[in-house]
């Protein structure tokens, strides 16, 4: 009896590895449209967001795609599970030896992903940044979401407005410790806050870190409330991480107040709620559609990365390439009850 | 013999598999074999091989050492700290090599002098270690290491598709696996796992030989704390987070029994190369990450179960075999001995 036994049990298990890999590898590059002619070489461009399976992510890789139709060239993404640096390289590396046209990466780490896209770099795969950048140097060009002082003073602005009389005690739910995006908002939050004597009455009691996921940033939501009664307002920049405080307090009933950055979608019943008055974004999608056409302009020659460079881009304009080779897609756009159901994304 | 023989069973599966997914991999992508993949190939683990060479001696041995990844951790951290505040690495590197053999010497006396369980002490060391990067080096990572050190780091030996982590991993792999099955340390360090109180009795410096143990793994451990550092240009607190389950895999994948007394390291050294080929088709392919978990689970798995099946079947096959050819009158009583074992 456990002479069949064992052989079903080594064949089975043999075969659901062999039919894995096969089965699975569907989730692969999309065709370009039939309508257009692809150039020679095909211009085909990998993302590597900080981590599959995140909703943000999700959403530039539509715009992506949409960049990728209009321009016959080939889209595929692929991710690390978790928003970890050291997961993520092994990505860079595999898809390096794929030799595309362009690598697009949204850095878990500054520092981390720099052995790997220099590498790339020395091979001729232009390597554009979105999202999160890589260390200075180890990309072709970095596409910044937004203006990093800009969202600095917003969050500063919404944490104001929403504490009674600019008073208070105020924390933030953040992502990754290492995520150079959300840090760098941050840190220009706390200046703001530092340097203006209109919030000399709020009070940063402390950061803590959710790693975008959402059972984490839940945890340390909970965290916040119970250590500090007197809080008044979580801002969480972080769509992950506004959604999960968002839920926990409303699960616990709580007065604190939660803004930041998140997803119309997401937030809507908590504005109405009056949890989360007000937050902001800005067109994921755009961005990654605009990271698209960066890469595609890298490819054929048109832009080098150069400070001062000056493009084109269809449906979203004008731009020029700025210090450290930064291009900006636009300012971020406040959410809040006036115009929260015009949105669907 | 039968326990060599077991084992040459399990090293010739991993091998074969090792053949079939390079297969497949060459078939599935146009890019696998070439040089550059061969170098990524083996980057990704490079730190959890290290460190399964002494996890396998140790536990071979009968313990286990769960702080490892604790131990790479602090490492980093110290390293990270040192070089912040102007230490130059070669003062640096030795600093925290001298900190892992300490840190493996503290769960070698508290295994062997305190007689507690390995499981236990090494838990409590796991958490101590971390708490102990956090506090050396807090939430921030230091980066901006000399171009020498990132170079070893994450390039390769000039010349060659060999990056030069894997040259320290191939070193150690030679001289474990030497003496492991070739000097009478290795014959001791199986003994101990087999039976200790035998080994005891039979003259082995047990105690000796696990504070030995638990030492250069702790020192190991160390190593690829540096070599972490390197490759990511980054120190940071939280280095090698989760990396101890993949240790404990590799090693156990590679045949090695959890209770002890049994394993090779050229085993370990296939289980290696069998999940670095593996996590490499399956990311060159695009399938998504939750399914290499899957693939790998189901290996680990099969690694446990295909080796009891196969002591089963030899069971069963001897038992037939001696129904069909009786043993002659002179050999009734070295029969009925045989048979009486087998009952158990």
């Amino acid at each position: 009896m456990s002479r069949h036994l064992g052989w079903a049990a080594t064949f089975v298990g043999a075969a659901m590895l062999v039919a894995s890999v096969p089965v699975v590898a569907q989730d692969a590059s999309m065709e370009p449209a039939a309508a257009c002619t692809p150039s020679d070489p095909p211009l085909s461009v990998i993302f590597i967001p900080k981590q599959v399976n995140n909703p943000y992510f999700d959403a530039a890789a539509t715009g992506a795609q949409t960049a990728a139709d209009e321009l016959c060239g080939e889209f595929s993404q692929v991710g690390p599970q978790n928003a970890n640096a050291a997961e993520q390289v092994p990505f860079i590396t595999d898809a390096t030896t794929q030799a595309p046209s362009a690598i697009a990466i949204a850095a878990d780490g500054p520092d981390e992903v720099v052995p790997s896209l220099t590498a790339a770099m020395e091979q001729g795969v232009k390597v554009v940044g979105y999202d999160s950048s890589p260390a200075a140097g180890a990309y072709d060009v970095f596409v910044n979401q937004v203006d990093f002082s800009g969202v600095g003073v917003l969050l500063a602005d919404w944490a104001c407005e929403l504490a009674p009389d600019c008073t208070g005690e105020i924390a933030v739910l953040s992502a990754a410790e290492t995520a150079p995006n959300q840090n760098a908002w941050i840190a220009l939050m706390t200046d703001t806050l530092a340097n203006d004597a209109k919030y000399a009455n709020l009070d940063l009691v402390t950061t803590v870190y959710g790693n975008d996921d959402p059972q984490d940033s839940a945890t340390q939501a909970q965290g916040l409330l119970q250590t500090y009664p007197d809080l008044k307002v979580i801002v969480a920049p972080t769509t992950v991480g506004i959604l999960a405080a968002a839920q926990v307090v409303k699960q616990q009933g709580s007065d604190v107040k939660v803004t930041g950055l998140g997803f119309p979608n997401d937030m809507r019943e908590y504005v109405k709620d009056g949890i989360s008055p007000v937050f902001g974004l800005w067109s994921v999608p755009d961005l990654g559609y605009l990271t698209y056409y960066i890469a595609s302009l890298l490819v054929d020659g048109t832009i080098t990365g150069a400070e001062g460079e000056t493009f084109t881009v269809p449906n979203l304009g004008d731009y020029t390439i700025g210090p450290d080779s930064v291009v900006t897609l636009g300012p971020a756009f406040r959410f809040d009850a006036s115009n929260i159901d015009e949105f669907n994304f | 013999m039968t326990t060599i023989r077991r084992l040459v069973r399990w090293e010739m599966l991993l091998a074969i598999l090792v053949v079939a997914l390079i297969a497949v991999g060459a078939t599935v992508s146009p890019v696998f074999l070439s040089a550059n993949n061969f170098s990524n190939l083996s980057a990704a683990l490079t730190e959890v091989a290290i460190m399964a060479l002494p996890m396998a001696l140790v536990i071979i041995a009968g313990e286990i050492d769960l702080s490892v990844e604790a131990m790479l951790g602090l490492s980093c951290a110290v390293l990270g700290f040192l070089w912040a505040e102007g230490v130059p690495l070669w003062i640096g590197i030795p600093t925290v090599l001298i900190i892992g053999a300490l840190g493996g010497a503290l769960n070698g006396l508290l295994v062997t002098r305190f007689m507690l369980p390995s499981l236990v002490v090494t838990l409590g060391t796991l958490a101590l270690f971390r708490g102990l990067a956090l506090v050396v080096l807090g939430p921030r990572g230091v980066s901006r290491f000399p171009e020498w050190f990132t170079t070893f780091g994450f390039r390769n030996v000039p010349g060659t598709p060999i990056p030069w982590p894997f040259v320290i991993f191939a070193i150690l792999a030679i001289v474990l696996g030497f003496i492991l099955h070739r000097t009478w340390a290795g014959r001791h360090i199986y003994a101990v796992g087999r039976n200790v109180e035998a080994a005891r009795y039979s003259g082995v410096r047990v105690d000796r030989l696990k504070l030995s143990l638990f030492t250069l793994s702790g020192v190991v451990a160390a190593l690829a704390g540096v070599i972490f550092t390197a490759r990511f240009a980054s120190a940071r607190a939280d280095a090698g987070e989760g990396m101890t389950l993949t240790v404990v895999t590799i090693v156990l994948l590679g045949g090695v029994n959890i209770f002890g007394g049994r394993g090779t390291i050229p085993g370990v050294v296939l289980a290696f190369f069998t999940l670095a080929v593996l996590g490499n088709v399956l990311r060159l392919t695009r399938v998504s990450t939750e399914m290499q978990s899957i693939a790998t689970g189901a290996l680990l798995i099969l690694s446990v179960v295909v080796p009891m099946v196969a002591q089963q079947l030899k069971l069963a096959i001897e038992r037939v075999r001696r129904d069909r050819h009786p043993p002659s009158v002179g050999h009734i009583a070295g029969a009925e001995a045989a048979g009486g074992e087998e009952a158990i």
